[in-house]
């Protein structure tokens, strides 16, 4: 370490913490990010400037190293991690100064599944890139899933399975909306190891996720296609 | 070497493990969230019925209904109390089965994930993991297990804590990790990073291997990938029959038994000496498979392109090892000094 340079954050100028908080991102540096993201502020950047250039920008580079093979979850799990501890910062700033929205999310772990490192994951990298993300933990019940994306008024449901157990109980919850006629309401996004596109598609969801960083991806696009439809409707 | 397995690992080239447990307690009834192991309570027969559709159709060794019987698991159906005295019914009724069979068939006890993260990420402590994995390898030695099989893990600090356990619980055991990440457990572990870890371990398993992950494709590359660091300890292979689909409210797996008793034949040409299947794996899989073997003669370890030709691609270009390890390594950034 001796030969290594000490970086002081404050020292830098912006465009150089920037990329050095994408490096910190990397490396899961927790109070490093918290530490730049107060400088930035204090140098009277947006909270939203802040949150996508240098947080969800930093994070777009784990999500893809994630996807590539070359980052695995223990690193990810790091850098979510450090990006959450700004987010925390920013979080109440972004809701006074009235930044733009991307939509909003519930996500849980299906009845009976405990797993929910994938859920984790694409929690914190919906969030990363701007979606408030609504967690409702493990083992939810059909009617858990239901009250909660009334009542949060969400965009985007997402139901993880990590078992062959547990994984047909996306579909009860799916179709259980259908019986209540509010299926359509929402864009519903399913992941976890045992499944795939097609599972996905027999079920009746709208999209399967190979992982975060496709989920991610995925509900932009969604999100995007949803507006176009409003506003041409 | 006093162990039924070690005994039985010696006198035969091979080995034939059992299939799936969840696809099977489906086709029986279980409800998708459901608990298996509250059946080895509530529906001993039906647990009976499923030891005995793998030990009728040729399997060796057979897996006990207890993957998910660790407080951890169990803990979402309000049972966390229960893991020791779930697992030794597990294994009870597994032993009577085994000693029904008029051969020596090996009642393996299987210890699954907690679920829950250990290391620097993580929530799970080191400490709190042993003592989960002790109680359910007790309750699973007190039924009658011969051997503890951990399987479906993705952690090396999970496979480390659970073999902590086995060596409180002074019992022979055999651990299978996942691979269903790019060829590496969702942790990153590599087949040949398996490997060094097994062999490092105080009380290594009597054999250690893969199972579950992707496809029986991806399965057999990493069962190459095990055989390529030269170890000497024998390798497991249990493979998923092909890949999910969900058909008419039910899930099936897309391998046919056809294609299972390939899978068995090239596991063992690509090193694996206890063989079996995981997801989707049912009995008339298990008699192919067995038939296979029976009638097979070693061959050379098929290459690659010939598992992909038998069995279907594979769901990465890479698995991390031999050429790839280097380029897949982490990139190092610059770090600021604390």
């Amino acid at each position: 370490m001796s030969d290594e340079e000490d970086i002081i954050l404050s020292e830098l100028d912006d465009e150089e913490l920037v990329q050095q908080m994408h490096d910190d991102l990397y490396d899961g540096l927790k109070e490093e990010i918290e530490e730049a993201v107060n400088i930035l502020l204090e140098r009277g950047w947006e909270p939203y400037r802040i949150l996508t250039e240098a947080l969800v920008g930093g994070m777009t580079i784990v999500g893809q190293d994630f996807r590539d093979g070359i980052l695995f979850v223990p690193e990810v799990l790091l850098a979510a991690n450090a990006m959450k501890a700004g987010m925390s910062i920013l979080k109440p700033l972004l809701a006074e100064t009235g930044a733009p929205k991307m939509g909003k999310m519930v996500i849980g772990t299906v009845k009976g599944d405990i797993h929910d490192i994938g859920k984790n994951l694409v929690s914190m990298m919906m969030e990363g890139a701007g979606f408030e993300v609504v967690d409702l933990g493990i083992n939810n019940p059909v009617e858990d899933y239901i009250e909660a994306i009334q009542k949060e008024e969400a965009d985007i449901l997402g139901m993880s399975a990590l078992l062959t157990t547990t994984m047909p109980y996306m579909k009860v919850v799916i179709d259980t909306m259908k019986e209540q006629g509010i299926r359509d309401d929402y864009i519903i996004l399913v992941g976890g190891a045992p499944l795939n596109e097609e599972f996905g598609k027999a079920i009746g969801a709208d999209a399967y996720c190979r992982d975060a960083a496709v989920a991610v991806e995925t509900a932009k696009t969604f999100i995007t296609r949803r507006h176009n439809q409003a506003a041409a409707g | 070497m006093t162990d039924a397995l070690s005994r039985l690992l010696q006198s035969r080239d091979w080995l034939l493990a059992d299939g799936a447990t969840g696809t099977n307690l489906f086709n029986m009834g279980l409800q998708s969230g459901d608990a298996p192991e509250f059946w080895n309570e509530d529906e001993p027969d039906k647990i009976r019925a499923l030891y005995s559709g793998a030990v009728d159709a040729g399997s060796d060794l057979f897996l006990t209904n207890s993957f998910g019987a660790n407080a951890s698991r169990l803990k979402l159906h309000e049972a966390q109390h229960r893991a020791y005295e779930l697992s030794k019914l597990a294994a009870e009724l597994a032993r009577e089965v085994a000693d029904k069979a008029g051969r020596e068939v090996i009642v393996a006890g299987s210890v699954g994930p907690t679920g829950e993260i250990m290391g620097a990420a993580g929530t799970l402590t080191h400490e709190s993991a042993v003592e989960m994995f002790e109680e359910t390898a007790r309750g699973l030695r007190d039924g009658g297990a011969d051997v503890l099989w951990l399987e479906t893990i993705s952690a090396p600090e999970e496979y480390r804590a659970a073999a902590e356990a086995f060596a409180r619980a002074e019992m022979p055991w055999c651990g299978t990790m996942s691979f269903d990440t790019a060829g590496r457990t969702m942790m990153g572990l590599t087949s040949a990073d398996m490997v060094t870890m097994v062999d490092g371990l105080p009380n290594p398993p009597l054999a250690f291997g893969a199972n579950c992950g992707v496809g029986a494709s991806d399965l057999l590359r990493t069962v190459q990938g095990f055989a390529a660091q030269g170890t000497e300890r024998p390798i497991i292979a249990k493979g998923n029959a092909g890949i999910p689909r969900f058909e008419g409210g039910h899930i099936h797996y897309d391998g046919t038994p056809e294609l299972m008793a390939k899978y068995a034949t090239m596991a063992f040409d690509s090193g694996a000496t206890i063989i079996g299947g995981c997801c989707g794996t049912m009995p008339e899989h298990l008699r192919a498979m067995r038939e296979a073997l029976e009638n097979h003669t070693p061959g050379p370890r098929p290459t690659l392109d010939e598992i992909a030709e038998v069995l279907g691609g594979f769901s990465s270009p890479s698995d991390g090892t031999g050429e790839d390890a280097a380029s897949a390594e982490r990139p190092r950034r610059r770090r600021r000094r604390a």
